[in-house]
């Protein structure tokens, strides 16, 4: 019907005191980074386990790759780095990285390929004999992240995935997962660090509260928040400032944040400016950041909530 | 591969390869032969002399100096005063004296005392009082003018041969062995249990402090996982006892090298019950000897047999269930503690029973102890040793097979679910009440 790996439809998973995930319902297109937002105890970490056939939603259904998920095969296409970084501590880096691998129902021979293959890329071939406990917590966190991908999954599941990383390692891996998702596989980040989201994700999900309050590709999203608000530069500080075309927000001396008027358009503004004879060296619309709308929603959407719960009071 | 056995497979290489591993499995039958061998020493070996003088004032004791042997000597003497006596206590030369008084009536009840400057311990006193009684009995028959012969008749212990209705001949002897071989053997699966129990509640417990439990579940199923170590461990368990029963038949083989005495004394001592002082010892020859030939009559391909089925039966009905118990335990190690009770109270029940079944295999509460799957691993173990069918009849060892394995899979299903949502919950202890609501959830 469509070009998306993953489909969930109306998920729920109630607990005995909270709706983790209440009626929550989004698609992942297939080779996307997606982006899989929203705050603590949001209902994050019970989506994810139920995408990964961990646990299973009440209601609701999971596709996955043209058909109803099933976790006892798909699991094998799927790679998941929980945000609780976990591995034992005791055991040789090579063997875990077997170990796991061959859980994942590879077999010893092509594990061994594939872990030379990655051990070599990123640097970690002098690990092998070592224990995870002698790793430091960046290490630990390399080794984590090629465990998930190491059976070639066609969706990548990372939690959390840069945390704990110096930017150098940080910026490996990143590219490996861009290199990834150009191979075709299909990526879920989940996080709160909305910079990297900005960098990475082609679409996002924000959560709240076991609910689903934002849906979007990131530059929809930008546009559809946006405040009307233009940021101008000057060479040198403008004479006058007051027009019908817009309203200054703030000025700095040869900066200034302005709204539009309704009715007027970018050009008036610069007409205005162009007539002063004063030098524009910059202009340009302000989008706001991710974060802010994380913020601004969830916010809100908590407001709603105690309000709400003000009112059955 | 199957990913069950994959688990069990690290489970058990991570387990063997430890170095505590080679250390608990080679040492610990070394250190039991030795503190066997120990035992055995000192028990062949005469102990310290103890030299009792009898200031025989009353001219009783005569002609008993050349009879001594043992541990306990009796000095008769005659004419020495008692800060003589008092004098060589100091130098160490005697332990102690007993003044028998001139007008000592050896038929009257007049208890005489003995002096020493050390307390004796328990155990001596013990034998110093029952050499000294026998030393009087023999007095006060000769006083009634009765011959040796005579003498000799009185003190025969007419011993009872207790038969069973088989025809089989019960030989005390034999009821020991079975006593002995029956508690050990279900003490062994009490210790097992404990063992190899709170090492898969310790395995369970660290998968989910690691974190690593939830990687694992994304790709194996909880129930295979929880299986999979079930099975590794019980492997190291298995391994480790076929190791020390391998260790300890060779190193029984060379007990006799070590103790030449022992087998002399088993083989060599005639018997002769008419010396008294020699009678202890070929009390304890003859003991010996019938241990011997009791031991014989156990039936140890059944025995072993039953051993290595309520062990895995026990194991495994048990295991899964210190399994649950992990699952359920967060970051404190001593919530363990609370949630531990429930399982360790039958195993320590068992243990009461157990106690019971080895004097009286037939008793009701042994029958039942032996049925109940929780229980039956450890009870009818001090059945079994008494035989089929004197110990346990045939169909009860077989209706109680079928429900130790009821058991097991009963406690693996219930144990499953609570493990399936206990490994992945953070946060409060659980408590028992929602365990078992954990059991009962769909999915």
């Amino acid at each position: 019907m469509n070009n998306a790996l993953l489909q969930l439809q109306h998920l729920k998973k109630f607990y005995a005191t909270q709706k983790a995930v209440d009626d929550i319902s989004f698609e992942i297109t297939n080779g996307s980074i997606f982006g899989l937002l929203g705050p603590n105890g949001a209902g994050k970490t019970t989506l994810l386990r139920m995408i990964t056939g961990i646990i299973y939603p009440d209601e609701g259904t999971i596709l996955f790759d043209g058909g109803p998920f099933n976790p006892m095969n798909d699991t094998a296409k799927i790679g998941y780095m929980p945000e609780e970084r976990g591995l034992y501590k005791k055991m040789k880096i090579g063997e875990q990285a077997l170990y796991l691998a061959q859980l994942k129902g590879l077999s010893r021979a092509e594990a061994l390929t594939k872990i030379r293959f990655w051990f070599k890329k990123l640097e970690m071939e002098s690990w092998w004999n070592k224990k995870v406990e002698d790793l430091s917590k960046g290490m630990s966190q390399k080794l984590q992240f090629v465990t998930t991908v190491l059976h070639e999954p066609k969706l990548i599941i990372l939690d959390e995935p840069f945390s704990g990383l110096d930017p150098v390692n940080a910026n490996l891996i990143k590219e490996e997962i861009f290199r990834l998702a150009q191979q075709g596989a299909t990526v879920i980040f989940s996080t709160h660090r909305m910079e990297q989201v900005e960098e990475i994700c082609d679409h996002i999900v924000l959560v709240n509260l076991g609910k689903k309050i934002l849906d979007g590709n990131v530059g929809d999203i930008k546009q559809q928040f946006k405040e009307n608000k233009f940021n101008i530069s000057f060479s040198e500080q403008p004479s006058a400032t007051i027009n019908a075309a817009f309203n200054v927000v703030t000025q700095n001396k040869n900066n200034l944040v302005v709204t539009i008027q309704e009715g007027y358009s970018t050009n008036d503004v610069l007409q205005f400016f162009i007539d002063q004879k004063v030098h524009i060296t910059q202009f340009n619309e302000i989008l706001p950041s991710l974060n802010d709308i994380f913020i601004q929603l969830v916010e809100d959407s908590q407001g709603a909530a105690s309000r709400k719960f003000q009112a059955i009071q | 591969m199957s990913k069950t056995f994959l688990i069990a497979r690290r489970e058990f290489l991570t387990r063997v390869q430890k170095k505590t591993f080679l250390l608990t499995t080679i040492l610990l039958p070394l250190l039991i032969f030795g503190f066997y061998a120990l035992i055995i020493y000192f028990s062949v070996k005469t102990g310290d002399h103890i030299q009792i003088a009898i200031v025989d004032n009353a001219k009783l004791m005569t002609n008993i100096n050349d009879k001594q042997n043992g541990d306990i000597h009796f000095n008769v003497v005659q004419n020495v005063t008692t800060s003589e006596l008092d004098n060589l206590i100091q130098k160490k030369q005697i332990t102690g004296y007993i003044v028998i008084p001139e007008n000592y009536n050896i038929m009257g009840f007049d208890t005489l005392s003995l002096k020493s400057d050390k307390s004796i311990g328990i155990l001596t006193r013990d034998k110093i009082q029952r050499k000294f009684s026998e030393l009087l009995e023999e007095k006060r028959l000769m006083a009634l003018n009765l011959n040796k012969k005579q003498i000799d008749s009185i003190q025969n212990a007419n011993t009872l041969q207790f038969t069973s209705l088989q025809g089989e001949k019960d030989s005390n002897a034999k009821a020991g062995i079975s006593y002995g071989v029956g508690y050990f053997s279900g003490f062994l699966i009490y210790i097992i249990l404990f063992i190899y129990g709170t090492m898969v509640m310790r395995g369970v417990m660290e998968e989910k402090m690691n974190r690593i439990a939830e990687v694992i579940i994304s790709s194996v199923k909880p129930f295979k996982l929880m299986m999979g170590k079930i099975t590794g461990i019980g492997a190291v368990g298995l391994m480790q006892f076929i190791i020390w029963i391998v260790l300890v038949l060779i190193l029984t083989m060379l007990l006799p090298l070590f103790f030449p005495q022992l087998a002399q004394q088993t083989n060599n001592l005639p018997m002769q019950p008419g010396a008294m002082q020699a009678a202890e010892s070929v009390k304890n020859s003859g003991e010996l000897q019938g241990i011997m030939s009791a031991l014989s009559t156990i039936n140890f391909p059944l025995l072993i047999g039953t051993f290595i089925f309520y062990f895995l039966g026990g194991y495994l009905l048990y295991a899964s269930l210190f399994a649950a118990v992990g699952s359920a335990v967060n970051e404190d190690p001593q919530d363990a503690q609370s949630l531990l009770l429930p399982i360790t109270m039958p195993i320590i029940f068992a243990m009461v029973i157990m106690t019971k079944a080895v004097n009286d295999p037939n008793s009701s509460i042994a029958v039942f102890g032996s049925l109940f799957p929780l229980t039956s691993p450890i009870v009818m173990m001090a059945r079994i040793a008494h035989g089929i069918p004197n110990g346990v009849p045939l169909w009860q060892l077989l209706v109680s097979m079928a429900l130790l394995i009821g058991g097991f899979l009963a406690t693996t299903w219930l144990a499953a679910k609570i493990y399936r949502v206990g490994i992945l919950m953070y946060g409060k202890k659980p408590t028992w009440k929602e365990m078992w609501k954990w059991a009962f959830l769909k999915n």
